[in-house]
């Protein structure tokens, strides 16, 4: 038996739930000796601004217990620059490419995906109202209801196709936030982005970052990313792409349980770079194993 | 192209205390894929309870039959303790080779500087010069004579020039105020150690009108050039080390 790994979510058609996490997978082609990127479900390029950004000052990343920091502050060479020079290189890719968004301002997420939408390689945007690295933008949009709804009803109205929101799990209540998105037109959700933390080096008496604090990701936030993930779906009617600290199939299959359509493996491209074919392969064997003709089967049953 | 093999530790040695030497050969006993000098490998570090990425560690040798290389690990936190501490036998696993590495001169007058760890890449790229033809000098520095790293196999290779902190072998005083800096005629400085020391060299070559390449080793997730962790301020902006590096030339740096 070969079992279906293929999943819908929204418009798009993916020929299994593993995606690559923005920001931790370049655009592909840097892990192209170690990954046959025409079998993932898809890849999320790295965060486009409107303007190129040098993000923030080094040091930038911290190893924490089962995890990292990281305060990379959304550097890219901006939107123009991904339209003329990466994206010929990437439409001839037979996965899904993803571009994830941010901005400092409503108007610059909006700016960003209505020039994406030239692209028609391009069949979704993921729209990042959650990074933890940025002075102005990012996760205070992600932060509350009313600046989730005004981002994503602003892209709404720019961007044609499949819009996936970002969320943040820096929040109190992340099923409201999750709603709010929802009504304001996304057409997926995936999470969890970083969560925000801090390490201090005691020797040298100072951060660990330049930005004293930075997101953390890793196995460390997989349990709250899980939880998060099955509060989530059961909220809304929209898919959900659940992330953080999947490095196994068995991790992967958590999330889908918990009632996720598909996944991004994000931390772990830095350990192992072929942890995205692991990942697929393993879950391909866990379906064998237990007989599973087709992994939607799986999805949310806790 | 760039792999993700397997290991065997086949011996280990200390060159001096808090340091090991891992000789390594591949599991399948294949060759080594082609590896410049100042490449470096990510290897997964077995074991280790706290740790999680790998670590980044620079080629310190490839042994002329192209099966062997070498590893100089300093035992400087958790993960490169594990490493230190591997027993004869265990596998490892390195994605290799990473980076752009120094070329190999054949013809100019070159001076490798190398402080405590720093010595790792210049090991091999000495070998790789005096096999072109141009033996090079190579100056290494420690706080003390016992802390001088691979002595015996730099001079296989190189015209060997010390200088410590407390004047216990060579030169007394730190490598920047050892002649062959200061007064020696030479057209490049390539040099590998600590920040502070690389800076100082950079100054001193800046000032003597002499090019200079430096090996950076700033903090890193990937090593692919992904996660945009190990950048450093160059004349072109942030850029990779781990990509783009991890040698520069000083021109490059915003060292000044």
């Amino acid at each position: 038996m070969t079992p279906d790994l293929s999943v819908r979510l929204g418009s798009l058609e993916l020929q299994n739930p593993v995606l690559t996490a923005s920001g931790t997978f370049g655009y592909g082609e840097e892990f192209a000796d170690f990954v046959d990127l025409d079998s993932l479900g898809g890849f999320i390029v790295k965060g486009t601004t409107l303007a190129p950004r040098e993000g923030n000052p080094y040091p930038r990343m911290a190893e924490t217990p089962s995890g990292m920091l990281n305060a990379v502050g959304l550097q890219n060479k901006g939107v123009d620059y991904f339209i003329e020079n990466i994206y010929p290189r990437l439409k001839e890719r037979r996965s899904e490419v993803i571009v994830n968004v941010s901005g400092a301002c409503v108007e610059d997420y909006a700016e960003v995906c209505h020039r994406l939408a030239a692209l028609d390689k391009i069949h979704a945007v993921e729209v990042n109202i959650s990074c933890p690295n940025v002075k102005h933008g990012g996760m205070a949009f992600g932060t509350t209801t009313a600046g989730a709804s005004e981002v994503v009803t602003a892209v709404r109205k720019a961007w044609p196709r499949h819009l996936m929101v970002k969320l943040s799990p820096n929040v109190t209540d992340i099923t409201e936030i999750a709603r709010a998105a929802e009504g304001a037109g996304a057409d997926s959700l995936s999470l969890i982005n970083t969560m925000l933390g801090m390490a201090i080096d005691v020797e040298r008496r100072r951060p660990m970052l330049s930005t004293i604090t930075g997101g953390l990701s890793g196995p460390a936030v997989k349990p709250v990313a899980v939880r998060m993930v099955w509060q989530t779906s059961k909220a809304v009617k929209i898919p959900v792409v659940g992330l953080g600290g999947i490095r196994t199939g068995a991790d992967a299959l958590e999330f889908i349980m918990a009632g996720a359509t598909a996944v991004q493996i994000g931390t772990a491209n830095f350990l192992d770079p072929a942890a995205t074919m692991n990942v697929i392969r393993e879950m391909h064997d866990y379906c064998v194993r237990h007989g599973i003709a087709d992994i939607n089967s799986l999805r949310g049953i806790i | 192209m760039k792999y993700d093999l397997e290991f065997d530790i086949i011996s280990k040695a200390s060159p001096a205390p808090g340091f090991a030497v891992l000789r390594l050969r591949r599991a399948d006993r294949l060759p080594l894929p082609p590896v410049a000098p100042g490449q470096f490998v990510e290897v997964e570090v077995p074991d280790s309870r706290h740790t999680f990425l790998r670590r980044p560690i620079s080629v310190n040798f490839v042994e002329p039959d192209g099966m062997t290389l070498w590893l100089l690990v300093r035992d400087a936190g958790e993960g490169t303790h594990h490493l230190c501490n591997l027993e004869v036998g265990r596998q490892i696993r390195l994605m290799l080779p990473l980076g752009n590495g120094f070329g190999v001169e054949s013809r100019r007058r070159t001076l490798l500087v190398g402080g405590g760890v720093g010595v790792a890449p210049l090991l091999y790229l000495a070998r790789l010069m005096d096999e072109a033809g141009n033996r090079p000098d190579v100056l290494l520095g420690a706080r003390s004579a016992e802390l001088l790293l691979q002595i015996p196999e730099f001079n296989k290779y190189a015209t060997v020039l010390t200088a410590t902190d407390d004047g216990s072998a060579g030169h007394h005083g730190v490598v920047t105020t050892h002649p062959a800096m200061t007064s020696g005629e030479y057209d490049l400085v390539c040099c590998c150690g600590p920040a502070p020391m690389m800076k100082a060299v950079a100054a001193v070559a800046r000032a003597r009108g002499i090019e200079c390449m430096v090996s950076l080793e700033n903090m890193m997730a990937c090593g692919l050039g992904a996660c945009l962790c190990c950048v450093e301020n160059t004349v072109k902006g942030h850029v990779c080390v781990c990509t783009e590096g991890p040698v520069f030339n000083i021109n490059q740096l915003n060292w000044q």
